[in-house]
Protein backbone atom coordinates (compact mmCIF):
# COMPACT_ATOMS: atom_id res chain seq x y z
CA UNK A 1 0.00 0.00 0.00
CA UNK A 2 2.58 2.43 1.08
CA UNK A 3 4.45 1.90 -2.38
CA UNK A 4 1.78 3.74 -4.19
CA UNK A 5 1.85 6.96 -2.17
CA UNK A 6 4.39 9.47 -3.72
CA UNK A 7 4.98 11.38 -0.63
CA UNK A 8 4.17 11.13 3.02
CA UNK A 9 5.05 12.87 5.97
CA UNK A 10 4.48 12.57 9.93
CA UNK A 11 3.83 15.88 11.95
CA UNK A 12 3.66 17.00 15.63
CA UNK A 13 2.77 21.01 15.99
CA UNK A 14 1.45 22.68 19.42
CA UNK A 15 -1.64 23.93 19.62
CA UNK A 16 -1.38 27.91 18.85
CA UNK A 17 -3.57 29.44 16.32
CA UNK A 18 -1.54 29.58 12.74
CA UNK A 19 0.62 26.78 13.92
CA UNK A 20 -0.62 24.05 10.65
CA UNK A 21 0.04 26.93 8.39
CA UNK A 22 3.70 25.32 7.66
CA UNK A 23 2.27 21.38 7.33
CA UNK A 24 -1.25 22.79 5.12
CA UNK A 25 1.21 24.90 2.78
CA UNK A 26 4.17 21.89 2.49
CA UNK A 27 1.03 19.33 1.62
CA UNK A 28 -0.36 22.02 -1.21
CA UNK A 29 3.36 22.16 -2.56
CA UNK A 30 3.17 18.64 -2.95
CA UNK A 31 -0.01 18.12 -4.74
CA UNK A 32 0.88 20.53 -6.92
CA UNK A 33 3.86 19.07 -8.40
CA UNK A 34 2.04 15.74 -8.50
CA UNK A 35 -0.98 17.57 -10.63
CA UNK A 36 -4.20 18.23 -8.73
CA UNK A 37 -5.80 21.50 -9.31
CA UNK A 38 -9.22 23.12 -9.20
CA UNK A 39 -11.90 21.87 -7.49
CA UNK A 40 -9.77 18.85 -6.23
CA UNK A 41 -7.05 20.89 -4.82
CA UNK A 42 -9.43 22.96 -3.29
CA UNK A 43 -11.30 20.11 -1.90
CA UNK A 44 -7.86 18.66 -0.29
CA UNK A 45 -7.01 22.62 0.84
CA UNK A 46 -10.31 22.98 2.39
CA UNK A 47 -9.85 19.96 3.88
CA UNK A 48 -6.54 20.55 5.68
CA UNK A 49 -7.56 23.93 6.75
CA UNK A 50 -10.72 22.58 8.71
CA UNK A 51 -9.51 19.14 10.16
CA UNK A 52 -6.04 21.02 11.31
CA UNK A 53 -8.12 23.95 12.89
CA UNK A 54 -10.88 22.05 14.56
CA UNK A 55 -8.38 19.83 16.58
CA UNK A 56 -6.09 22.90 17.43
CA UNK A 57 -9.21 25.14 18.53
CA UNK A 58 -11.90 22.41 19.48
CA UNK A 59 -9.96 19.54 20.46
CA UNK A 60 -6.82 20.80 22.35
CA UNK A 61 -9.05 24.08 22.97
CA UNK A 62 -5.75 26.18 21.92
CA UNK A 63 -3.77 24.71 24.77
CA UNK A 64 0.27 24.94 23.40
CA UNK A 65 0.85 22.13 25.85
CA UNK A 66 -0.99 19.85 23.83
CA UNK A 67 -0.07 18.90 20.64
CA UNK A 68 -1.62 17.69 17.10
CA UNK A 69 -0.36 14.48 15.72
CA UNK A 70 -0.86 14.20 11.87
CA UNK A 71 -0.20 11.53 9.30
CA UNK A 72 -0.67 12.44 5.24
CA UNK A 73 0.09 10.66 2.40
CA UNK A 74 -0.40 11.97 -1.37
CA UNK A 75 0.14 10.34 -5.12
CA UNK A 76 -0.94 11.65 -8.34
CA UNK A 77 -4.41 10.46 -7.57
CA UNK A 78 -5.25 9.98 -3.98
CA UNK A 79 -5.23 11.63 -0.32
CA UNK A 80 -5.05 10.18 2.52
CA UNK A 81 -5.03 12.06 6.09
CA UNK A 82 -5.24 11.36 9.66
CA UNK A 83 -5.55 13.88 12.58
CA UNK A 84 -5.18 13.21 16.46
CA UNK A 85 -5.40 15.78 19.49
CA UNK A 86 -5.54 15.25 23.00
CA UNK A 87 -8.60 16.23 23.71
CA UNK A 88 -11.69 14.57 24.83
CA UNK A 89 -13.22 13.65 21.85
CA UNK A 90 -16.60 14.77 20.13
CA UNK A 91 -19.41 12.76 18.99
CA UNK A 92 -19.68 13.39 14.96
CA UNK A 93 -23.25 13.11 14.55
CA UNK A 94 -23.69 15.72 18.01
CA UNK A 95 -22.18 18.39 16.27
CA UNK A 96 -24.44 21.44 16.49
CA UNK A 97 -26.69 22.54 13.39
CA UNK A 98 -24.75 25.15 11.77
CA UNK A 99 -27.61 26.84 10.29
CA UNK A 100 -29.18 27.94 14.05
CA UNK A 101 -28.50 31.47 14.75
CA UNK A 102 -26.62 30.42 18.09
CA UNK A 103 -24.16 28.16 16.05
CA UNK A 104 -23.60 31.12 13.35
CA UNK A 105 -20.00 31.49 14.28
CA UNK A 106 -19.11 28.15 15.16
CA UNK A 107 -16.54 26.29 13.12
CA UNK A 108 -17.23 22.62 13.92
CA UNK A 109 -20.45 22.51 11.74
CA UNK A 110 -19.65 24.06 9.42
CA UNK A 111 -16.47 22.71 8.98
CA UNK A 112 -17.47 18.94 9.27
CA UNK A 113 -20.38 19.85 6.54
CA UNK A 114 -17.28 21.00 4.37
CA UNK A 115 -14.96 18.04 4.94
CA UNK A 116 -17.46 15.28 4.19
CA UNK A 117 -18.45 17.61 1.04
CA UNK A 118 -14.72 17.21 0.02
CA UNK A 119 -13.84 14.16 1.38
CA UNK A 120 -14.77 10.17 -0.58
CA UNK A 121 -14.22 8.23 3.16
CA UNK A 122 -14.40 10.49 6.79
CA UNK A 123 -14.09 8.09 10.30
CA UNK A 124 -13.67 8.83 13.95
CA UNK A 125 -11.84 6.39 16.29
CA UNK A 126 -13.85 5.60 18.83
CA UNK A 127 -12.73 8.16 21.32
CA UNK A 128 -13.78 10.83 18.53
CA UNK A 129 -9.97 12.89 18.74
CA UNK A 130 -8.98 11.35 15.72
CA UNK A 131 -10.22 12.13 12.14
CA UNK A 132 -9.20 9.91 9.21
CA UNK A 133 -9.71 11.48 5.79
CA UNK A 134 -9.06 9.93 2.21
CA UNK A 135 -10.02 11.01 -1.40
CA UNK A 136 -9.33 10.34 -5.12
CA UNK A 137 -9.00 13.17 -7.52
CA UNK A 138 -12.08 13.66 -9.70
CA UNK A 139 -14.40 12.26 -6.53
CA UNK A 140 -17.66 14.21 -6.41
CA UNK A 141 -19.83 13.64 -4.03
CA UNK A 142 -23.33 12.09 -4.47
CA UNK A 143 -26.45 15.01 -5.58
CA UNK A 144 -28.09 16.04 -2.23
CA UNK A 145 -32.12 15.81 -2.22
CA UNK A 146 -32.61 19.86 -2.85
CA UNK A 147 -30.07 19.62 -6.11
CA UNK B 1 -11.29 57.38 11.37
CA UNK B 2 -8.47 54.23 10.59
CA UNK B 3 -8.04 52.90 7.43
CA UNK B 4 -9.28 49.38 6.94
CA UNK B 5 -6.49 46.54 5.97
CA UNK B 6 -8.29 43.77 5.07
CA UNK B 7 -10.57 45.61 2.64
CA UNK B 8 -10.79 48.37 -0.01
CA UNK B 9 -13.80 50.23 -0.22
CA UNK B 10 -14.43 52.30 -3.48
CA UNK B 11 -18.02 54.52 -3.74
CA UNK B 12 -20.16 53.76 -6.76
CA UNK B 13 -23.00 56.93 -6.15
CA UNK B 14 -25.03 56.12 -2.61
CA UNK B 15 -23.66 52.17 -3.25
CA UNK B 16 -20.49 51.21 -1.60
CA UNK B 17 -18.35 48.49 -3.42
CA UNK B 18 -15.77 46.35 -0.94
CA UNK B 19 -13.33 44.40 -2.33
CA UNK B 20 -10.96 42.07 -0.29
CA UNK B 21 -7.38 42.60 0.56
CA UNK B 22 -6.40 39.00 1.36
CA UNK B 23 -6.88 36.21 -1.74
CA UNK B 24 -6.95 33.46 1.21
CA UNK B 25 -8.76 34.39 4.32
CA UNK B 26 -8.02 31.95 6.85
CA UNK B 27 -5.77 33.68 9.49
CA UNK B 28 -7.34 33.77 12.88
CA UNK B 29 -6.18 37.87 13.14
CA UNK B 30 -7.18 38.68 10.05
CA UNK B 31 -10.50 37.07 10.07
CA UNK B 32 -11.23 39.21 13.52
CA UNK B 33 -9.56 42.41 11.82
CA UNK B 34 -12.28 41.80 8.73
CA UNK B 35 -14.95 40.95 10.71
CA UNK B 36 -14.36 44.10 13.02
CA UNK B 37 -14.00 46.55 9.11
CA UNK B 38 -17.40 45.05 7.70
CA UNK B 39 -19.01 46.01 10.96
CA UNK B 40 -18.14 49.42 10.61
CA UNK B 41 -19.18 49.86 7.22
CA UNK B 42 -22.99 49.48 8.69
CA UNK B 43 -22.21 50.27 12.44
CA UNK B 44 -20.19 52.92 12.60
CA UNK B 45 -20.56 54.40 8.85
CA UNK B 46 -23.96 53.62 8.28
CA UNK B 47 -23.38 52.72 4.66
CA UNK B 48 -26.77 51.36 3.12
CA UNK B 49 -26.28 49.54 -0.06
CA UNK B 50 -22.52 47.37 0.01
CA UNK B 51 -21.49 45.29 -2.61
CA UNK B 52 -18.85 42.34 -1.39
CA UNK B 53 -16.46 41.98 -4.67
CA UNK B 54 -15.47 38.36 -4.00
CA UNK B 55 -13.05 38.87 -7.43
CA UNK B 56 -9.58 38.75 -5.30
CA UNK B 57 -10.63 35.60 -3.23
CA UNK B 58 -8.99 32.20 -3.95
CA UNK B 59 -9.85 30.35 -0.57
CA UNK B 60 -11.67 30.95 2.64
CA UNK B 61 -12.24 28.95 5.85
CA UNK B 62 -15.27 28.57 7.70
CA UNK B 63 -14.04 30.43 9.99
CA UNK B 64 -14.83 33.36 7.64
CA UNK B 65 -18.00 32.03 6.86
CA UNK B 66 -18.78 32.51 10.69
CA UNK B 67 -17.70 36.24 10.18
CA UNK B 68 -19.56 37.01 6.58
CA UNK B 69 -22.94 35.55 8.10
CA UNK B 70 -22.47 37.84 11.26
CA UNK B 71 -22.04 40.85 8.55
CA UNK B 72 -25.05 39.29 6.60
CA UNK B 73 -27.17 39.71 10.54
CA UNK B 74 -25.71 42.98 10.93
CA UNK B 75 -26.68 44.34 8.06
CA UNK B 76 -30.27 43.47 8.19
CA UNK B 77 -30.61 44.95 11.78
CA UNK B 78 -29.71 48.09 9.99
CA UNK B 79 -31.72 47.71 7.25
CA UNK B 80 -28.58 47.55 4.91
CA UNK B 81 -28.90 45.74 1.50
CA UNK B 82 -26.07 43.21 0.93
CA UNK B 83 -24.97 41.83 -2.60
CA UNK B 84 -21.92 39.27 -2.99
CA UNK B 85 -20.38 39.16 -6.26
CA UNK B 86 -17.80 37.79 -8.95
CA UNK B 87 -17.35 34.40 -6.57
CA UNK B 88 -15.06 32.06 -8.25
CA UNK B 89 -16.68 28.74 -8.75
CA UNK B 90 -14.74 26.74 -6.07
CA UNK B 91 -15.77 29.49 -3.80
CA UNK B 92 -19.11 29.63 -4.68
CA UNK B 93 -19.36 25.49 -4.05
CA UNK B 94 -18.62 26.68 -0.52
CA UNK B 95 -21.69 28.85 -0.34
CA UNK B 96 -23.76 25.55 -2.11
CA UNK B 97 -22.43 23.04 0.46
CA UNK B 98 -23.12 25.28 3.59
CA UNK B 99 -26.72 26.52 2.38
CA UNK B 100 -25.40 30.10 2.43
CA UNK B 101 -26.90 30.39 -1.08
CA UNK B 102 -30.03 30.55 0.72
CA UNK B 103 -28.91 33.44 2.70
CA UNK B 104 -27.01 35.77 0.42
CA UNK B 105 -28.06 38.06 -2.31
CA UNK B 106 -25.21 36.46 -4.96
CA UNK B 107 -25.14 38.02 -8.19
CA UNK B 108 -22.01 37.64 -11.06
CA UNK B 109 -20.14 40.52 -11.52
CA UNK B 110 -20.87 44.15 -9.62
CA UNK B 111 -23.11 45.54 -12.83
CA UNK B 112 -25.47 42.99 -12.26
CA UNK B 113 -25.55 43.90 -8.23
CA UNK B 114 -25.40 47.91 -8.83
CA UNK B 115 -28.56 47.20 -10.77
CA UNK B 116 -30.63 45.09 -8.25
CA UNK B 117 -29.50 47.45 -4.90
Amino acid sequence: MTGEWAWTTEARFESRLGAHLPLLNEVLAHLAQLGWDGRDYFGVQMTLEETLTNAIRHGNGSDPEKKVQVLCRVSAERFWMSVEDEGHGFIPTEVADCTADENLEALGGRGMLLIRAYMEEVSFNERGNRITVATQRGYRPPPTEDE
Amino acid sequence: MSTPRRISINESGDISVVTFNDSKIIDEQEIQELGQELYDLVERDNRAKIVLNFGEVEFLSSAALGKLISFEKKSRGKKAKLVLTNIRPEIYEVFMITKLTKLFTIKDDEADALAVL
